[in-house]
């Protein structure tokens, strides 16, 4: 209750500046939106589809790439940690390769692809590839060794051994790198769709800069945040708790 | 082979009446010349030896040359000090390892790597957070593709036998350290294996925990008749519960001698017969305790002990 209070009081307040401000008409609304701008935008946007359907195009394009990631960085990551030469040399690859921006495969991918809804998914893939990864190797060592033993002793072995003990055994090590891989993911999509006409959000987006018109960057702008904070809030949040009750930890704060 | 035959003597005329059957002496102890060849061993060990490299690049010897015969429904405990490798042979046996040189065989056949005729039991129990005390309880069941009306039945059994049967439902973490113990017993029965390799399965429980556990695994022992072969540093419990205690050395582990127990059954830790029993194999370990620390404050920090030293 407290929570909820000191939340409305934080958004209150800051809708609060952001409707003075667009009242005192100090800039021109092709600068500075008006927040009944954005609404009506938000509004129209929905109205006309133009929103549901960027929305649609966008989620499918980073789900698509995000699950090819976790599957891909899944199989890497194992290979590497079960292997000391290949953890000695590509561990510390992934590593340096994580400080380039996911869009500088964008040239690399335009030139293998074309400028096709494949380039965009190859740079989506690029950008959480390496933290699904590395969070599969880290999470594979801090998982108790025991774990693979029993499992091993009581009969699993091969495709099941990973199935039914290593994956859910490293899932609580690994599930705050997953998150990061969404993260990664959701950002790398928006800006490679900001570069191409690929009716997702990214592009709607740029559209809108096109025309000048500063409320439908802003809508389209508090679109992105939202979704990427919900996928974050529920589905990685509710993750998080089910491990949580499963495990017995202690909630993260 | 180390001073194996050494004779074990009773300790001289004991107080306290003794039961019918109750003798203790040197048990023979079996090496590759004493086994007959056409026995039925349910276990058998032939000249295990392991060594490994250590991090600084020495080969450490762990285990030296281990002969040991397991009867079918045979109660064996193995005792030692830490660091002898006690816990090292039952991975051997389970075949989570391969040892450097020898033999394991269960019913003559070698031993190729884990098996669900060979389920251990860990100190930690190492039942899986993610799933039910049921679904604990049907794992190795499931991955042997047993059908789910016939896994369903053998969990309910078994988590029955354990008085468990409340509990299905329940996540590993809600459950108390007795508790968890038990569903390791049960994962580990359920499978129906012939042999049950136990690690210091109750060194982390209360006193009375692990009377309780004592008496349920006694009376499980004799319903199920299977195999068990049981490693503990207490000497006391070794005695409680099995029919031969093995005591290993210091490092490297070899079989320093063997004590059969042939008291009658239940015993209890606190009965006098079981602390005398305990009292002459515990001097003998003491032997082994000392030689271990004298290696560790020698070695400083880190125990560093050279195998030629120690024959």
């Amino acid at each position: 209750m407290k929570r909820a209070a000191r939340y409305i009081i934080f958004y209150g307040f800051l809708f609060g500046v952001w409707f003075l401000l667009a009242k005192l008409k100090i800039w021109p609304p092709y600068l500075f939106p008006t927040p009944w701008g954005v609404w009506e935008e938000l509004y129209g946007g929905f109205k006309d589809h133009t929103y549901w359907i960027a929305i649609a195009v966008s989620m499918r394009r980073v789900l698509l790439g995000y699950l090819i990631s976790v599957v891909l960085g899944m199989i890497l990551g194992l290979g590497i940690s079960g292997n000391k030469f290949l953890e000695e040399t590509m561990g510390g690859l992934l590593v340096s390769l994580q400080s380039l921006p996911s869009i500088c495969w964008w040239p690399l991918a335009l030139l293998w692809f074309g400028l096709s809804q494949n380039a965009i998914l190859f740079v989506v893939i690029m950008g959480s590839l390496l933290s699904v990864t590395l969070a599969m190797e880290d999470g594979r060592k801090q998982m108790p060794k025991i774990f693979g033993q029993a499992g091993r002793n009581l009969g699993a072995k091969g495709f099941k051994l990973f199935w039914y003990v290593l994956l859910p055994a490293s899932l609580p090590f690994i599930v705050s790198g997953l998150k990061q891989g969404w993260a990664f993911a959701w950002r790398s999509l928006i800006t490679a769709e900001m570069l191409y006409m690929s009716m997702g959000l990214g592009q709607v987006l740029m559209m809108g800069r096109d025309f000048s018109n500063m409320s439908a960057v802003v809508a389209v702008m508090i679109l992105i945040i939202a979704l990427g904070y919900l996928v974050d809030g529920v589905v990685f949040k509710g993750m998080e708790r089910h491990l949580q009750n499963k495990w017995g930890l202690a909630p993260s704060v | 082979m180390n001073a194996s035959l050494q004779n074990f003597r009773f300790p001289a005329a004991p107080r306290t009446p003794v039961r019918t059957g109750g003798k203790i002496g040197p048990a023979s102890v079996p090496g590759p010349v004493l086994i007959p060849a056409a026995e039925t061993a349910k276990v058998r060990l032939n000249e295990i030896s392991l060594s490994y490299r250590t991090q600084t690049g020495e080969r450490l010897l762990a285990l030296d040359r281990i002969n040991l015969e397991v009867r079918p429904g045979e109660f064996v405990c193995i005792v030692g000090p830490s660091g002898c490798g006690k816990s090292t042979l039952l991975h051997l046996i389970a075949g989570l390892h391969h040892q450097t040189a020898g033999e394991i065989l269960i019913d003559n056949k070698p031993v190729e790597g884990p098996g669900t005729d060979r389920i251990m039991i860990f100190q930690d129990h190492g039942l899986f957070p993610w799933l039910t005390v049921a679904q604990n309880v049907e794992f190795g069941l499931k991955m042997k593709g047993v059908a789910k009306a016939e896994r369903e039945e053998k969990t309910q059994h078994y988590l029955r036998l354990v008085h468990l049967a409340k509990f299905e439902k329940s996540y590993i973490h809600q459950l108390s350290g007795g508790m968890r113990q038990r569903v390791a017993i049960a994962r580990a029965l359920a499978t129906e294996p012939d042999v049950l390799l136990m690690d210091e399965p109750f060194a982390a429980l209360d006193a009375q925990t692990r009377d309780l556990l004592h008496d349920e695994l006694e009376r499980i022992w004799s319903d199920t008749g299977s195999t068990i072969i049981f490693v503990t540093h207490n000497v006391r419990e070794a005695v409680r519960l099995g029919d031969r205690v093995v005591l290993l050395t210091f490092r490297p582990g070899r079989v320093k001698s063997e004590f059969s127990v042939d008291r009658p059954r239940p015993r209890h830790l606190e009965d006098p017969e079981v602390a005398l029993t305990a009292r002459g194999i515990l001097d003998e370990l003491r032997e082994e305790i000392n030689r271990s620390l004298e290696a560790e404050y020698a070695a400083g920090v880190k125990p560093r002990i050279d195998p030629g030293d120690q024959a």
